[in-house]
């Protein structure tokens, strides 16, 4: 995983609850086999439309974006954060998340901030253009502070594999599986 | 100290605690499907890693799959050969198209008996949630988490807090367990579990048949649960009992005893307890663009205005501008191009089964084209050895084979812009359907009926029976 520290770059505002992982990547761009090449289908068909807040001068380029709460409810599709990283953003700055989405993120390198409304709604007002340091090591945007999950911030900082880190636990999941034998084989289905 | 189901199963699969890290939690049953799958075994052939059970590894194929002759189209060809090439190459069980067996993911895995009471299932889909309905804990992943389950078994959790939602009362007649989740969605908000793994319980879940118990489980991601779990009770075993992977002889009875103590303790306590009765609930039609944006059939489109939240009511107003309806149309007046009775919410036997008692005779409306999409070959098979495709196609339904189908649309089944679609499934998304199309979500019985008059009727006012 790409580790992230910290990040200076132009905000993106997309001043929305509740945006689903259906508009961040619709359906059509799921059957590609590959991990890469998902940005230039961020917000399809939002982006159809001229008056998009992505869409305008200020916007391009961004690197943060700063938008409303339940931020990628819906489908599991990691494409959604595949899209997002693939498009430039290093950073997603919302009020709440969806799980899988958040998780999605952590798991790629694109960080996931939940800020207060209120200190939200600060950096909202300054608009698409204006320039933040997200710093990832002190916790901080901008003049705000921010709660992280110590494990997932050291995975982050140190762009950790996590597949790698669970082996680490073979031991302890072979003795698992000896204590616990399966009450299920999907290949004695026949 | 007193524990809930859900602690249960969280407590007996941690495989290891280590400091300053998440839990590390066991996976008894790993599904797999074409869409959220390629990257991960990909991620596996680069690193030189095996699947480490696939014999708790199971894949199909379901979303993007066509479900009349038409053929895929070149990508999902690809991503289909994909699926097959990597189950081959790993060692993974897949029933792939046209093998008798294949079928939605969450139709299937419960359908076989995989889905077992004490059970963690995961799957690269948020729906997995749909398990929980026997008393598993079931959880919906992402393409990394699929890659770390495939190798090791395992997965790195956050421990997630408890919500009980209990639903008190019965339900009334031709009121369904799909009006009741949507009520509670709308109830809760689509935010309203984030966070929580659900246990629905109360005399309406107890009282409901393992079909409507998955339908509420399914619908947990709706309000943005990680999981929803029902206890397990006489009816979930009498379901399990027999099924093609669920223990036999001897096993069966050990493994009754284990199920037996599963559910929650009577003093156990939650993080959050929210009680619904549903004595007074209508069917749910879905006005908006997310499932917490319902109304009762006999109800009206909201008013944006009458939101108090700043953010309600922006979403109201896209939404109302998105779905082209003006406030306070009766919900009744709305009318439909396109229904869809199908998807992993709705598409068991027991949804066709109620579908097909409102359309027996009928005929569908000239203007609506209606699709009727079984959840699994399996389902396909029993109801037509009941007759029930001949119904739904004596009424100028399409009878369809298995697949997610027009629930996400990734197949050729889709919405053309501006058409309008009363849907079994479970999102209403902008878009979900096809670029530009109105979902509007329903139970089965509501959907039948809609396909009859050409805009949403009160099933209440057909029903002459109780339905499940």
């Amino acid at each position: 995983m790409k580790p992230f520290r910290r990040t200076t770059g132009r905000v993106a505002v997309l001043d929305r609850a509740d945006v689903d992982t259906d508009q961040l990547i619709p359906k059509q761009f799921l059957k590609r086999i590959e991990r890469t090449g998902f940005g230039e289908f961020l917000f399809y068909d939002w982006m159809q439309d001229d008056g998009f807040e992505l869409r305008r001068p200020e916007a391009q380029g961004a690197a943060i974006l700063l938008t409303g709460r339940n931020f990628g409810c819906g489908s599991s599709r990691e494409h959604a954060a595949w899209a997002l990283q693939d498009y430039g953003f290093e950073v997603v700055v919302a009020p709440s998340f969806g799980d899988i989405f958040r998780t999605n993120s952590l798991k790629i390198g694109l960080l996931p901030v939940t800020l207060p409304e209120d200190d939200l709604r600060a950096l909202m007002a300054e608009g698409s253009g204006a320039e933040l340091t997200v710093d990832l090591e002190a916790q901080t945007i901008g003049p705000y502070g921010f709660d992280f999950d110590a494990f997932d911030r050291r995975r982050l900082l140190e762009g950790l594999d996590d597949i790698g880190l669970t082996l680490r636990h073979e031991e302890e999941i072979a003795a698992f599986e000896a204590a616990h034998p399966s009450p299920i084989d999907t290949r004695a289905l026949g | 100290m007193a524990r809930t189901l859900f602690d249960r199963v969280w407590d007996s699969h941690l495989v290891a605690e280590p400091e300053g890290e998440s839990p590390l939690l066991y996976v008894d049953l790993h599904l797999v499907h074409e869409v959220t799958s390629p990257q991960a075994f990909e991620g596996l052939r680069l690193a030189g890693r095996r699947v480490r059970r696939p014999d708790l590894t199971l894949a199909t194929m379901d979303h993007n799959v066509p479900t009349d002759d038409r053929p895929a189209d070149d990508l999902a060809a690809a991503q289909l050969e994909a699926l097959h090439r990597n189950c081959k190459e790993f060692g993974v069980p897949l029933y792939a198209t046209g093998s008798g067996r294949e079928g939605i993911v969450h139709v299937i895995g419960p359908e076989l008996g995989l889905s077992q009471p004490g059970l963690t299932i995961v799957c690269g889909d948020s729906h997995t949630s749909t398990h929980g309905a026997v008393g598993a804990l079931a959880i919906g992943i992402g393409t990394s988490e699929v890659e770390h389950v495939l190798a090791t078994q395992t997965l790195p959790q956050r421990r997630p807090k408890t919500m009980r939602l209990e639903l008190s009362g019965s339900l009334p007649l031709g009121v369904t367990a799909k009006d009741a989740i949507l009520g509670a969605i709308g109830r809760i908000g689509v935010a309203g579990a984030v966070g929580h793994v659900i246990e629905y319980a109360g005399e309406v879940v107890r009282g409901l048949p393992m079909s409507g118990r998955m339908t509420i489980c399914n619908m947990s991601i709706e309000a943005g649960a990680r999981a929803g779990m029902i206890a397990p009770d006489d009816t979930t075993f009498a379901y399990l009992e027999g099924r093609p992977a669920a223990p036999q002889g001897a096993e069966w009875e050990r493994a009754l005893d284990r199920w037996r103590a599963l559910p929650s303790d009577p003093d156990a306590t939650y993080d959050r307890v929210v009680e619904i009765d549903v004595r007074e609930l209508a069917p749910q039609v879905s006005w908006g663009t997310n499932p917490g944006m319902v109304v009762s059939v006999d109800g009206v489109v909201p008013d944006p205005a009458d939101f108090e939240d700043p953010a309600e009511r922006d979403a109201a107003e896209r939404a109302l501008a998105y779905m082209a309806l003006e406030p306070g149309t009766p919900i009744q007046e709305i009318e439909v191009d396109r229904v869809f009775i199908g998807s992993c919410t709705n598409a068991r036997i027991e949804d066709l089964r109620e579908a097909a008692a409102v359309v027996a005779g009928m005929r569908v409306h000239p203007r609506v084209r209606a699709l009727v999409v079984p959840g699994s070959a399996t389902v396909k098979r029993q109801a037509e050895e009941e007759g029930l495709d001949r119904v739904f196609e004596a009424a100028g339904f399409e009878w369809r084979r298995a697949g997610c189908s027009m629930c996400l649309g990734m197949n050729p089944d889709i919405l053309q812009p501006g058409e309008r679609c009363a849907s079994t499934s479970n999102r209403n998304f902008e878009g979900r359907q096809g670029r530009g199309g109105r979902t509007h979500l329903v139970s089965p019985s509501m959907a039948a009926a809609t396909a009859l008059a050409g805009h949403f009727v009160d099933v209440r006012e057909l029903a002459l029976e109780p339905v499940a």
